[in-house]
Order: C-alpha cells, then sequence, then structure tokens
C-alpha cells in the first residue's frame, strides 16, 4: 500500500482508485442531465448511486463505460480517461445496461461465448468461461435454449453473466434488478456479493435503498444530475430519516389532523401526514417500544386506527428529507425526468 | 484478460489487455455475421417468407407485365431478370437498416459498444451476413429465372460478373442502409423509412421496362440512377452487348455509394449515445 502511493502521486492518479469523476457534466439542450459530478470509487469497494428516474444515473454509467462522451470534467477507470483511453477502459470493465442485452436468437451459451470473442478471449477460453458462468448462474440446464424461451430474471442473471466473461475488475450495473421478482432479486444480490468479495469493484445505480444498503459501501443521493449527499448506508439513514418508520392510516380520513397533533411530539419534527389518504408516518429513533405509545396516545385521543406498521425507509423518505420534495414530483419534472431518460438510453450524441 | 489479484488491499490488473490489433477488425466481423447468419437459421419462417416473397414477385412480373410490355423482340423474363437481381439486392438492403434499429432499441449496440471490440466490426458483420443472403437470393432467382426460359447468353464468366454486380451493388446500398438505421434508430421508422428511397430509386429506373417510355423529367432522374446503369450492366453482362459504359457508371456509383455510407455509417456508429 506504501509503495503504491508513492507511485500513485507520482502520477496524480491514485491507483487504487478504481472510478474517478471530476466536474463531470453532460447536458441535453436545456436539461442538465449531469451538473458537475466529482466521484472517488475506491477499488474493492461498492458504489451505489441512488436516485430517481432522471436523475442522471444512466448518463453517468454511459459516460464511465465510454458509451457517451461528457461536455465537461474528467472521468477515468483505472487511471485511463474514458474519452482518450477508451479502448482500454473497454477491456477493464463489464457493463449490465438497464435492459438485459442478450441476443433472443441466440442460445445463453451462444451469447456468452460471442461474447468472450469480442473480449478477444480466443475459442476455448470462451467455452472455458461460458462454461463456467452458466453453472454459476444456475443457467447450465437453459444454456442449449434460445434466449427467446428465457423469463425476465434468466435474461437478467444471463446478462449480467456476459458483463463478467472476461473477469472485469470494474463493474456497472445500471438497476441491476429493475423489473425482478423478489426472489430473483436476492439471488442477484448474492451473485454481486460473491464478486466483490473476489475483488471486483461495483458501481451500481439503483431506485431502491434496501439495494444500496445491502450492496454497497458508499451511497451518493443524486438527483437533477447532482450528487446531493454521499456515504455510507448508516450515516444516510442517520441524516435522512431514522432507520425504521412507523406508518399509519386513520379509520376516518377526518381524524388525520388531530392524529397528527396527537403524535407530533413522537414525531421528532419530522412527521408527515396526508389529510386526503389519512396517512400518516414518521422515522422512529429508538425501539419499537414507540409502537404502544402510538396506540396509547390514539386510543385516548379518540382515534381509531385503520392500518398500523412498521417499515424501512424507502428513496422516497431520503429524498424527501434532502429535496424537501418527493421523488415524484411535478407533472413537468416528470415530462423532463422521462426526456433526460431518454437521452440517456439512446439519444443525441 | 484483467485478472484480479487480492490481498494487500489493491485491485490490480493482472496481465495487460491486449494491445488492438487490425486483425479484429476481421475477426470481430466474422463473429457478428455469424451471429446474424443464426438469426435466419433460427427463425425459418423469416428466411422462408423473404424467399417466396421475391419469387412470386418475379413470376407475377413476368407472366402479368410480360405479354404487354413489348421487349424488343427478346422474351421479357431475358429482359426482366437482370433487373431482377438489382431490384432484390435493392429492396433487401433496406433489412440491414431494421436490424440495426432492432439491435439499437434492444441495448446490443450497447453492449458491443463496451466492449474492446474493432469498432466497424457492428456494421461490416451486419453487412455481411446480408450480403451472403443477398449472393443466396441471386442464386436463387436465376434458378427460378432459368425454370421460367431465362438464359445467359454470353458465356459462363460473365454470367457469374453479372451475379457479383449485383451482389456488390447489394453491399453498397446495405451499407447506405446501415447508415439509415444507426440514425433513425427506431425500428418503424427504420421500415418506412427503406421504401422512401427504395421505390423511385427502382421503379424510376431501366429494371422493369426501358426508360424511353418516360416523361422527359423522369427519364432525365432515370438516366443517371445508379439502379438504371447497374440493370444496364447486369443485363449487359448477362445478354450481350455494350458492356463498358454501364458497367463504369455502375462501378463509380457503387464505389461512390459504398465509401460515403461506410464513413458515414461508421461515424455514427462511434458517436451514436
Amino acid at each position: 500500500m506504501a509503495e503504491r502511493t508513492g507511485t500513485a502521486e507520482s502520477t496524480g492518479i491514485a491507483e487504487d482508485t478504481a472510478i474517478s469523476a471530476h466536474g463531470l457534466r453532460k447536458v441535453y439542450g436545456k436539461i442538465r442531465a449531469l451538473d458537475g459530478i466529482d466521484l472517488m470509487v475506491p477499488s474493492g469497494t461498492v458504489m451505489a448511486f441512488l436516485g430517481p428516474n432522471g436523475a442522471g444515473k444512466t448518463t453517468f454509467v454511459r459516460i464511465l463505460t465510454t458509451l457517451l462522451s461528457p461536455d465537461a470534467g474528467q472521468a477515468s477507470v483505472l487511471g485511463h480517461d474514458v474519452v482518450r483511453d477508451a479502448q482500454a477502459v473497454r477491456t477493464l470493465i463489464g457493463l449490465a445496461g438497464q435492459y438485459p442485452a442478450v441476443d433472443e436468437n441466440l442460445t445463453g451459451r451462444e451469447n456468452l461465448e460471442m461474447v468472450g470473442r469480442l473480449y478477444h478471449l480466443g475459442g476455448p477460453e470462451s467455452r472455458r468461461r461460458t462454461g463456467e458462468l452458466l453453472e454459476s448462474f444456475g443457467l447450465t440446464d437453459a444454456s442449449k435454449r434460445r434466449v427467446k424461451t428465457y423469463s425476465g430474471g434468466m435474461r437478467r442473471r444471463l446478462d449480467l453473466a456476459a458483463s463478467l466473461v472476461a473477469k472485469p475488475p470494474v463493474l456497472f450495473l445500471d438497476e441491476p434488478t429493475a423489473g425482478l421478482d423478489p426472489r430473483s432479486r436476492l439471488g442477484l444480490w448474492e451473485v454481486i456479493e460473491n464478486l466483490v468479495k473476489e475483488g471486483t469493484t461495483v458501481f451500481l445505480t439503483t431506485q431502491y435503498l434496501e439495494e444500496a444498503d445491502r450492496l454497497a459501501n458508499n451511497i451518493a443521493v443524486l438527483d437533477n444530475g447532482r450528487i446531493l449527499e454521499q456515504g455510507t448506508a448508516q450515516y444516510l439513514k442517520e441524516c435522512c430519516g431514522g432507520d425504521v418508520l412507523i406508518q399509519l392510516r386513520v379509520a376516518d380520513r377526518t381524524q388525520t389532523v388531530l392524529a397528527a397533533e396527537l403524535l407530533g411530539t413522537l414525531g421528532d419534527g419530522k412527521l408527515r401526514s396526508v389529510p386526503e389518504t389519512g396517512e400518516i408516518s414518521f422515522p422512529i429513533i429508538g425501539g419499537t417500544s414507540i409502537l404502544a405509545e402510538v396506540v396509547r396516545r390514539l386510543d385516548t385521543g379518540g382515534v381509531t386506527i385503520g392500518d398500523l406498521q412498521l417499515r424501512q425507509p424507502t428513496l422516497d423518505d431520503v429524498f424527501l428529507s434532502l429535496t424537501g420534495h418527493p421523488v415524484e414530483a411535478s407533472p413537468e419534472d416528470a415530462t423532463q425526468a422521462k426526456a433526460r431518460g431518454r437521452g440517456g438510453k439512446g439519444r443525441k450524441g | 484478460m484483467a485478472k484480479v489479484e487480492k490481498g494487500d488491499n489493491m485491485i490490480v490488473p493482472k496481465t495487460v489487455a491486449p494491445a488492438y490489433k487490425l486483425t479484429w477488425n476481421i475477426t470481430d466481423t466474422l463473429v457478428i455475421a455469424w451471429r446474424n447468419i443464426l438469426r435466419f437459421v433460427r427463425l425459418p419462417q423469416l428466411l422462408i417468407f423473404s424467399t417466396i416473397q421475391p419469387v412470386m414477385l418475379l413470376l407475377l412480373f413476368n407472366y402479368v407485365f410480360g405479354g404487354a410490355i413489348s421487349s424488343g423482340g427478346f422474351k421479357y423474363i431475358q429482359y426482366l431478370l437482370p433487373g431482377f437481381l438489382v431490384q432484390i439486392v435493392v429492396f433487401g438492403s433496406s433489412q440491414t437498416s431494421v436490424g440495426l434499429a432492432e439491435d439499437l432499441s434492444r441495448g446490443m449496440i450497447d453492449r458491443f459498444r463496451s466492449l474492446p471490440m474493432a469498432r466497424p466490426a457492428v456494421l461490416a458483420g451486419r453487412t455481411l451476413a446480408d450480403t451472403l443472403r443477398y449472393t443466396f437470393l441471386v442464386l436463387l432467382m436465376i434458378g427460378v429465372g432459368y425454370i421460367i426460359g431465362f438464359r445467359f447468353q454470353n458465356g459462363a464468366a460473365f454470367a457469374i460478373a453479372a451475379a457479383m454486380l449485383a451482389v456488390l451493388f447489394g453491399f453498397a446500398f446495405t451499407w447506405l442502409s446501415a447508415f439509415i438505421g444507426m440514425s433513425v434508430k427506431d425500428v418503424e421508422t427504420a421500415q418506412v423509412a427503406g421504401f422512401v428511397w427504395i421505390f423511385p430509386l427502382v421503379f424510376a429506373s431501366s429494371m422493369f421496362v426501358p426508360i424511353a417510355t418516360m416523361p422527359g423529367w423522369l427519364q432525365a432522374f432515370a438516366k443517371i440512377n445508379p439502379v438504371t446503369v447497374t440493370a444496364d450492366a447486369v443485363r449487359a453482362l448477362s445478354l450481350g452487348g455494350q458492356i463498358a459504359t454501364p458497367l463504369w457508371k455502375s462501378m463509380a456509383w457503387i464505389g461512390g455509394i459504398l465509401i460515403v455510407s461506410l464513413l458515414l455509417a461508421v461515424r455514427r456508429y462511434r458517436r451514436i449515445a
């Protein structure tokens, strides 16, 4: 470590930095998809970008994987500039995009072998690696079937396997579990965790705090192309609304305000109430013993509870406390977000 | 390949990735061509219908128009078939843009672009696979033509040259189609966009009828139309007659279309995002 640091300083780029970005910007017309991103991801760690659709997550991934050029700023992977040294970057990365990029008319095996050959691993090594990956992703039985017959979860796994064919030291995963059922999601998380154990640096984007929490050492919350807050999952949860939330719905919506008043002091000033639906939620910092207190106060105040539950904070909660607005903002913002999402996906150049 | 090394907190690629090699342009192209050909093997119905359609058209043209169209002493099939070969590859080339637009919309192009592969290979592999398809179609049409009375008049060498010229013409148009596909990026648009330029080129030409009967303004277009000069060249190679003039005109068009389209398409591919 010490020797390496010396080298790193002299070259100006730390060798143990897997991913770095400085003042990264990308503009689509009036929309600033990325508005000055600075980031440093140490090798062997997992970094997650957490944010709603259109926050700029995909645009960032596309720039780092050499698919898109930034308008300003600089980014590099293992010390290789993504613009000037794009070819070197491509040999070091694996990418699994938002939608599985696998050929439906080919079998699972053919898909992986094709990618192996395009990484120039040669025929025998491509076949060996393909067999290995099919096995570890539980696709051996389906390997001779056309991908057309695969389920969504199988396609995802195959797509992830394709990104791992060359054993890349840095892996980019753009919303790897979007649209997956809970079981497939768990399976994919385990796969990613194993990769990390083997030393792979993982950069992933997600809309789920739970996912970032489970997988990432560091999380950056992204909105409108900017990093709002960055830190460990623990840090974000503490800054953004407690570990667990109490969420309840009063049986009679007209009592929402009354209920909110009764519970006001418990919520530590972070109580949210929605009179239209009768929903009230607030973070609990201490233990769950507070539940009894909630029930007691409402009961004494004559408020009937329709529904009461504990839940993990979601992106919504983190987001709300960081931005002051919920993830789904005004329709105008939503349209912009959509346009940006498209921009990130497949427009402009 | 880059392998990771554990220990002392450092993840360093164990071996440096192989430096860019020129031969990758060829090997990567072949991998992609293989992938695109498999598509035809895997979708036999696609192959069957894309084969039935031109056969049907050839028969219809021959028997519906054949009697009505004067073709200067020849049986109409003699006039029709050489032009038909050119027509087939031009219509066939529209498939290239559709296929590429499909790859784009499904994220395949993203995957390929994130790989350390030769940059022109995705397009070259596609155009190569499509050119093999034309070769098959051209040979098939000649076979069907022979059944309904077509005969080469100029010897085997010129017959082969005629077939090759048609395929080469298709190769050039495939690159134009590739550029269109990379530009419109959407499968449905690619399908429609193809016909916008294909119909005038194909019909305002000497492909089905001699251009002498067309109004003057259309004749002016038809005379310089690359489809006309190529159909004339293929016809001359097949049947005899003045070969040199239509052939060099055709080759000039092929060269021009190929170079411009190839450069535009590869540029598009590099910059597409």
